[in-house]
């Protein structure tokens, strides 16, 4: 299961996280990692085989399933996951790299390896900035690619090879709905504490 | 239940850090619940949307008369209950840990000042690697809460008792109680009331009538738990 090499990765941050970082990584795990895994998969797990089409001619069905979901918003909800996890690996490496340091000096340069001082504090700064920008930009992403955050049951398509406008219906559109909601809110949430932890960082 | 060890693992702090009825209400959770979901009740509904079959060949009027049987799979909902109603847990946990490591650094403060008072000897003041609970009183090997640690103990499960009534009055009010084999469906495009038939209802009725019972065991035992500690916070303030 490769969420568990994510989340063994992480659980290494754990350590040298600020008290909202904690909170933070908290957050991802149980209500977006877990609620990914253990629900919103399955929500998405037949969808194109249940969008159906009202229309018997060959094709028409394939290309407008890809026309209305030319990535299906569960695997941009994995890649926003996964990118917006990694930028803490940064802080992870930073202090790998000052141990690194400290062995091949023999003598100890730093009062203590995972103390928010100097270089590393700036390293925590930009993996901060970088996990919001990624926020954001996923959010900005997945409005633009679905206008909006709702999922209609009826969408009409006229692309080749479909003879004329053809009604297509999209399998489980309220569930998705209701998870979609789930992840933008979830998404926010995490941007807020960011703003937080990172006002709490430049003030102290 | 390989899923649900990223929860598991934050609960088992939890279970250490509990009283009796937190323990055995813990125990509810991980065996009746997340266990009886992931094995059992999965397998139910997994092919829900493909052997919900509806009398009419009206290419869509199937997609759209289950999803206005089911806004959202029991599946799923029960999954969402498991995870709100655990978090006030995890939240006490994390002010918990909180404390502890503000009484730690504390501690390690008021060693430093007395090794300076004292003069540079060969004091040796022993850092925890991992910090106990010292809100916990073990004495008679009995834990005891004291504090504000009680105060937000309380509250989780306040907020956990308010959880578990949303979401069984929330599954009342979305489906009822019992599942009906037969859905009649009145949406367009379908072109007349069409008869719709759910897969498997009475296998799914045994199980949600299971998880609606456990619920009710979950309010209740933390209910008693509310009650035991009021019942204590009482006689420590007649103590005092």
């Amino acid at each position: 299961m490769g969420w568990m090499f994510l989340r063994d990765l992480l659980t290494g941050v754990n350590k040298y996280s600020t008290g909202i970082g904690r909170i933070w990584l908290a957050v991802v795990f149980i209500f977006r990692l877990l609620v990914y895994m253990v629900a919103a998969e399955h929500v998405w797990k037949d969808e194109q085989k249940e969008f159906e089409c009202n229309i018997k001619q060959p094709g028409c069905e394939n290309v407008c399933f890809d026309h209305f979901f030319p990535i299906s918003q569960i695997r941009l909800w994995a890649l926003q996951l996964i990118m917006v996890s990694t930028p803490s690996l940064l802080v992870v490496l930073h202090v790998a790299y000052r141990e690194g340091r400290e062995k091949r000096h023999r003598k100890k340069l730093y009062v203590s390896l995972g103390m928010m001082d100097g270089g590393l504090w700036y390293t925590y700064l930009i993996s901060l900035i970088v996990k919001t920008g990624f926020e954001i930009g996923f959010l900005v992403l997945f409005y633009k690619l679905y206008d909006g955050f709702s999922v209609p049951y009826l969408m009409k398509c006229d692309l080749k090879p479909c003879p004329n406008t053809v009604d297509c219906f999209i399998s489980k559109p309220t569930e998705k709905k209701i998870f979609i909601l789930f992840l933008v809110i979830t998404s926010c949430l995490c941007i807020v504490l960011n703003f937080i932890e990172l006002s709490f960082l430049v003030l102290k | 239940m390989g899923d649900w060890s990223f929860l598991g693992e934050f609960l088992e702090e939890v279970h250490k850090h509990s009283t009796v009825i937190g323990k055995v209400w813990l125990t509810v959770l991980f065996i009746f619940r997340m266990l009886v979901l992931g094995a059992a009740a999965e397998s139910s509904w997994g092919d829900e949307q493909a052997d919900f079959q509806c009398d009419t060949i009206q290419p869509g009027c199937e997609n759209v008369c289950y999803d206005q049987a089911f806004p959202i799979s029991h599946i799923r909902y029960w999954v969402l209950q498991i995870i709100f109603v655990s978090t006030p847990s995890l939240v006490y946990m994390g002010h918990a840990m909180h404390t502890v490591r503000m009484q730690e650094k504390r501690k390690l403060r008021e060693a430093e000042r007395a090794k300076e008072v004292r003069g540079a000897g060969s004091y040796q003041y022993p850092v925890a690697e991992k910090a106990e609970l010292s809100c916990w009183e073990e004495g008679n090997g009995r834990i005891v809460l004291q504090g504000t640690l009680l105060n937000t103990y309380v509250c989780s499960i306040l907020i956990r008792t308010t959880m578990e009534v949303a979401f069984i009055v929330g599954q009342y009010l979305l489906y009822g109680i019992f599942l009906d084999t037969l859905h009649v469906c009145r949406r367009s495009p379908c072109p007349h009331p069409v008869n719709c038939y759910v897969s498997r209802p009475t296998e799914k009725n045994v199980f949600i009538v299971f998880m609606l019972a456990v619920g009710a065991l979950s309010l209740l035992l933390s209910l008693a738990e509310l009650y035991h500690l009021g019942w204590k916070k009482i006689r420590q303030r007649f103590a005092k």
